[in-house]
C-alpha cells in the first residue's frame, strides 16, 4: 500500500515551522496547505506577487485581479500584502523564503532536478522553478515514485536540468529520502510508506542510497 | 503637458513600427492591457517582439496578435494554456526565448534603472546558462544576465491621474511596475482616470516620470483563467484541487 496524493502532501506538511514563509508548486504540493499541523503559522508567497495567500474565494466572491501563480482565483488574509514579480523574485532569489515544496519529473541522488522540459515535445517554460529552486533555502520535491517508463529517482537525470544540486528531501508515495546536496552525504532513505517495503523501494529507484530508517 | 488620450488607438498613434520590441504587463490574464495589445493588432503593425510572462491563452490578449501572425518573437517564462501558440511555435513560424520567470522579472527591472547586466544564480548548470559569463562569488557560481529595455511598454493599471501616477490592484501588479520604466515610451491603461492630486502621493506605486501616455479603457474586459471557489460551509483550506 503505497501512499496516496493527500498522504504524501500530508508527509511534506510535516516539514513546516511556525514562522515559515513557503512557496507552494503546482499539483500535489498545492494540497499540503490542507496539512498544516495545528499550532502552527506558515505564511505562503504566490510569486506572481502575493504573500499571505489566503483560501479560494466563497462562490461570487471570485476577482479577477486576485490569483495564485496557478492562475487560481484566491482570497486575501489580514496578513496579506502585494508586490511586483521584482520584489516577488528578490524574497525568493535573496533566500528570504523557507521552504519550496514542489513536484518534479526527476531527481537524481546529487539533488539534481529536472522538472520543466521533455527535448522533443512542446516546452511550456520553466515559470518561476529555476529561480525557486536556485534561492530558497530549502527544497523539498513531492512526486510520484516512477514515471509509466521507469524510475524518477537517477544516479544522473537525462532531461534538461531545473537546477544542479538543489533538492534537499523527496517524499514519494513509496518514501522519503534526504539528499545531502552540497556534502559527500548523498541521498539517504529516511522513511517508509505504509506497508511499503525496503525491498519494493530499491527495485524501483535506479539512484544509490543509504538506508537510515528512523524507526526501523 | 498632456499626458491623457481619448481612446486606445490614439494613445499608441506615431509610436508603432514594425519589427519594434513590445513590453507589456501581466501575469496569465491577469492586468494584461488588453485594450493596448488589441488597439496594437488594430493597427496592423508586424514583425513584433513582445517581453511579457505569458503570451495570453486563446482568443484573448496576446494570442489575438499571434491569430494575426503580427509576433515574430516572444520573451517569456510560461507559454502553457494556448495551443495557437504551440502550433506557430512547433511549424517553425514563431520565435521563443524562455527566460526564468525571476531573471525575466530582474532583467526589466535592472533595464529600467540603467543597469545593463546582473548575476544571479538562476539556471546556473541548465539550458540557460549556455553561452552566458559565469562567474564565482564568494565560492558561489552565478550567470550574467543582460538587462531588457523596449522601444515601448504597454501596461494596465487600476488607477492613474492626469500626471501619469499609477497604482495597481492586488496581483493585477505583477510585471506592470518594472515594464513602465524599461522602454522608451511608456503606455498606461486604467481603469479609473483621476486628476493629479487625488492619489495619495505615499500611495502611488508607479511615478509619473515614468509614463508618457495615459488612457481610461473602464473595468469591463477583465478574465479569469481558473475560477476556483469554495462552498460557503466548508472550513478554509487553500488551495483544494477541484
Amino acid at each position: 500500500m503505497a501512499w496516496t496524493r493527500e498522504q504524501m502532501a500530508a508527509r511534506a506538511a510535516k516539514e513546516l515551522r511556525d514562522g515559515y514563509y513557503v512557496n507552494l508548486g503546482i499539483g500535489i504540493p498545492t494540497l499540503v496547505s490542507n496539512f498544516i499541523p495545528e499550532g502552527i503559522e506558515v505564511n505562503l508567497q504566490s510569486e506572481n506577487g502575493m504573500l499571505g495567500m489566503g483560501p479560494f474565494p466563497f462562490e461570487g466572491e471570485e476577482d479577477p485581479d486576485l490569483i495564485n501563480a496557478g492562475k487560481q482565483t484566491v482570497s486575501e488574509l489580514p496578513s496579506t500584502s502585494y508586490f511586483s514579480s521584482a520584489d516577488s523574485f528578490a524574497m525568493v532569489r535573496g533566500g528570504h523564503i523557507d521552504l519550496s515544496i514542489l513536484g518534479a519529473m526527476q531527481v537524481a541522488q546529487n539533488g539534481d532536478l529536472a522538472n520543466w522540459m521533455i527535448p522533443g515535445k512542446m516546452v511550456k517554460g520553466m515559470g518561476g522553478a529555476m529561480d525557486l529552486v536556485a534561492g530558497v533555502k530549502r527544497v523539498v520535491v513531492v512526486m510520484e515514485h516512477s514515471a509509466k517508463d521507469g524510475p524518477k529517482l537517477l544516479k544522473k537525470c537525462n532531461l534538461p536540468l531545473t537546477g544542479e544540486r538543489v533538492v534537499d528531501m523527496v517524499v514519494t508515495d513509496l518514501a522519503v529520502f534526504t539528499i545531502d546536496k552540497h556534502g559527500k552525504d548523498g541521498m539517504a532513505l529516511i522513511e517508509l510508506a505504509d506497508g511499503v517495503t525496503l525491498e519494493e523501494v530499491k527495485a524501483n529507484t535506479e539512484a544509490e542510497f543509504r538506508v537510515a530508517l528512523k524507526n526501523a | 503637458m498632456n499626458k491623457v488620450y481619448p481612446d486606445a488607438k490614439s494613445a499608441l498613434e506615431g509610436i508603432l513600427k514594425d519589427g519594434m520590441m513590445i513590453m507589456s504587463g501581466g501575469f496569465g490574464l491577469c492586468g494584461i492591457p488588453e485594450t493596448l495589445s488589441d488597439a496594437i493588432r488594430d493597427s496592423g503593425v508586424k514583425n513584433l517582439t513582445f517581453i511579457s510572462n505569458n503570451a495570453g491563452v486563446d482568443g484573448i490578449g496576446l494570442s489575438r496578435l499571434l491569430e494575426t501572425r503580427q509576433i515574430k518573437k516572444m520573451i517569456s517564462s510560461y507559454v502553457g494554456e494556448n495551443k495557437l501558440f504551440a502550433q506557430q511555435y512547433l511549424a517553425g513560424e514563431l520565435e521563443l526565448e524562455f527566460n526564468p520567470q525571476g531573471t525575466l522579472a530582474e532583467r526589466i527591472r535592472a533595464g529600467g534603472a540603467g543597469i545593463p547586466a546582473f548575476f544571479t544564480k538562476t539556471g546556473v548548470g541548465t539550458l540557460i546558462a549556455e553561452g552566458k559569463e559565469v562567474r564565482e562569488f564568494d565560492g558561489e557560481k552565478y550567470l550574467m544576465e543582460r538587462s531588457l529595455f523596449g522601444d515601448i511598454a504597454i501596461v494596465h493599471a487600476w488607477m492613474g491621474d492626469t500626471a501619469g501616477n499609477l497604482v495597481y490592484r492586488k496581483t493585477a501588479r505583477n510585471f506592470n511596475p518594472m515594464m513602465a520604466t524599461a522602454a522608451k515610451i511608456t503606455v498606461a491603461e486604467v481603469e479609473h482616470l483621476v486628476p493629479a492630486g487625488q492619489i495619495d502621493p505615499d500611495h502611488i506605486h508607479t511615478p509619473g516620470i515614468f509614463v508618457k501616455r495615459i488612457v481610461q479603457v473602464g473595468t469591463a474586459k477583465k478574465h479569469i483563467e481558473f475560477r476556483t471557489t469554495r462552498p460557503r460551509t466548508a472550513q478554509a483550506a487553500t488551495g483544494v484541487e477541484v
